[in-house]
């Protein structure tokens, strides 16, 4: 062998080892619990991710044939720079600009909430896409045309034979495939991830710790670690708007549940304002100093905010700026950047 | 001979009689059980659209729609024993405006039957099964699309809808709608309504393979509207959510009546 076969065959080597390292570091399809997150709640076993399908619900999700004019898709509200929120509008606008009641909430960590919406009105994510499709001033479609329009298209009876081996549309393969996608979309690279799985290296400045401790004296309660959420349903002391969104009573009918409304989960406050169910509060500082100065004392008020003379939180200025330091510690940059979520 | 020959007789006729009265039973063959949902108003036939009736408010009324769903029919034998139709197939959705449903077909074992048990809406259990098994009637994107709460997660049991003079805004629309299994996750009223019918004084049913039977029933619509809360039209013109439902499901409890079998 010659000192240019040489050269050619460490060429090859060397491309060779690359192209098994970029296969090896590119994101697999796959749905992988991260180590500090406990398990799902979602039934994986009755709807088996693959590629396929994965790849089948994500063209759905940016695909505005789900609406009826053919102008409105998932991704048009739930975008990804903004951790899939629609950033910057405080109620979304939907099919014919009609205007929503409520703040688009972020997909993200779906395999872990145990109802959706912001009033828990929905319990199966595999249900989920039904009430944006046929609500009025979202997509104002039907489920039944929806499908239909799929069956006619010239690209999805082959996608849906690639993904379950039969060009038949179900009504079940087509919400099943929209999970998939839900499915995947994990955030779990924060800083404060990174910290708490201890990797190498990694830890919390003092003012972020300080922030944790405050956090866990006064949050944790309901945006429990490590989710920041526990999923349960508290009025936070919102006053009542004109809109009179009753929230979680609309659900059950229980005057207990009167102006409740989900917890949601603090994770990617960076990208997700505005704020609240109905996007009423435009910053973080904005969000702390209702907790400190603006709850209102409305029926069904959490007993957290009556511990004191005045209804709300207790917290100093200081202790609201090392709030806000910890609280930037769960971004998660790589979740919006993740290019298998991409439109 | 002749004595001998009376006895003959009269023990050919009363072995004929027994026959005839307990049919041999083959209990491990089918045969059909229709149940005919009959859709009344008071003492007239349902007309759609077209024909006018009057609450017990005295509100004057026309009926657009009509449809619920019945399911997990049971049917009690004359022996006692029970048998409960496989839940792959007990749920049936009746739409006045669609003859075709007005008749489901059940398969059971043969046998004579004294009372049947049915349910007004979709089980809480049928209701949560997850979207592989909610097919046929129960397809939120097919027959039932117009029979779901996408909002909140759950069947509508009954529709009823219509027009009413008495209504002022909507062109006099009213729309009735009633769901509720009683709750996921958070409890909620349950609008669910098991219905009992005995057959014994109108006719029980008599099943065989080769000899199907048709328990025929009448459905009345002013129940929905009229007992023990009298339902107003110029007061509640619309009903969509589980609660404002109690009273009709509470009402329409009763609108099931046997008027007859056919053997």
């Amino acid at each position: 062998m010659g000192r240019k076969h040489w050269l050619i065959f460490f060429i090859i080597f060397v491309a060779g080892i690359a192209a098994c390292n970029k296969n090896d570091i590119a994101p697999s399809i796959s749905f992988q619990k991260p180590t500090n997150f406990p398990e799902p709640v979602y039934r994986f076993a009755s709807n088996t991710i693959t590629k396929e399908r994965f790849e089948l619900g994500k063209k759905l999700f940016y695909d505005p044939i789900l609406s009826a004019n053919s102008t409105i898709s998932c991704g048009s509200c739930h975008i990804q720079t903004s951790a899939f929120t629609h950033h910057g509008h405080i109620v979304s606008h939907g099919i014919f600009d009609r205007m929503g009641t409520r703040n688009s909430p972020p997909i993200m960590n779906l395999a872990w909430s145990t109802s959706f919406m912001w009033d828990g009105g929905i319990v199966d994510l595999d249900l989920q896409a039904i009430a944006p499709i046929t609500n009025h001033v979202e997509m104002d479609e039907t489920m039944e045309n929806v499908l239909n329009k799929l069956r006619y298209s010239s690209q999805y009876p082959a996608l849906f034979r690639k993904a379950y081996g039969s060009e038949e549309i179900t009504t079940s393969n087509f919400l099943k495939a929209l999970s998939q996608f839900m499915l995947l979309c994990v955030s779990n690279n924060s800083r404060y991830d990174s910290i708490t799985r201890g990797d190498a290296g990694k830890s919390f400045t003092a003012e972020e710790q300080e922030g944790y401790n405050i956090f866990k004296q006064k949050c944790n309660a309901c945006h429990t670690e490590p989710l920041f959420t526990d999923y349960s349903f508290h009025n936070n002391g919102l006053s009542i708007s004109s809109v009179n969104d009753e929230g979680h009573y609309l659900i059950t009918q229980n005057e207990a549940d009167k102006y409740t409304f989900k917890v949601p989960s603090l994770r990617n406050l960076a990208y997700t304002a505005p704020y609240m169910h109905d996007g009423r509060l435009l910053t973080l500082d904005g969000v702390l100093n209702h907790y400190t100065d603006q709850v209102q004392q409305t029926p069904n008020l959490d007993p957290a905010f009556q511990q004191n003379t005045k209804p709300g939180l207790a917290l100093t200025a200081d202790e609201k700026i090392k709030l806000v330091t910890f609280l930037n510690t769960l971004n998660d940059k790589s979740f919006l950047l993740d290019k298998r979520f991409a439109e | 001979m002749k004595k001998l020959l009376i006895i003959t007789i009269a023990a050919i006729l009363f072995t004929a009689c027994k026959k005839d009265k307990t049919p041999a039973y083959n209990t491990s063959i089918k045969g059909e059980l229709s149940i005919e949902f009959d859709n009344i108003a008071g003492s007239s036939d349902l007309q759609l659209n077209t024909a006018s009736y009057t609450n017990a408010a005295g509100e004057n009324f026309k009926v657009t729609k009509l449809k619920y769903y019945v399911s997990n029919f049971v049917l009690t034998n004359t022996n006692g024993t029970t048998y409960t139709v496989p839940q792959d197939s007990c749920y049936f959705l009746i739409d006045e405006s669609d003859e075709s449903t007005h008749d489901p077909i059940l398969r059971v074992p043969e046998g004579e039957y004294k009372t049947l048990t049915f349910t007004v809406g979709v089980d809480s259990l049928r209701n949560t099964k997850e979207i592989s098994e909610r097919v046929g009637v129960l397809d939120p994107a097919g027959t039932a699309a117009d029979m779901y709460w996408g909002w909140n997660s759950g069947y509508i049991f009954l529709k009823l809808e219509g027009t009413s003079p008495a209504i002022t805004g909507m062109g006099g629309a009213f729309m009735y709608h009633v769901g509720g299994f009683g709750g996921y996750s958070s409890a909620t009223p349950n609008n669910l309504k098991v219905i009992t019918l005995d057959l014994t004084a109108r006719g029980t049913a008599k099943v065989k393979q080769t000899k199907s039977a048709n328990i025929h029933l009448m459905v009345d619509v002013l129940k929905i509207i009229n007992g023990s809360v009298n339902i107003s039209f110029a007061t509640t013109d619309m009903i969509h959510s589980i609660a404002p439902g109690v009273p009709l499901a509470n009402n329409y409890a009763s609108m099931f009546t046997h008027d007859h079998t056919e053997n």
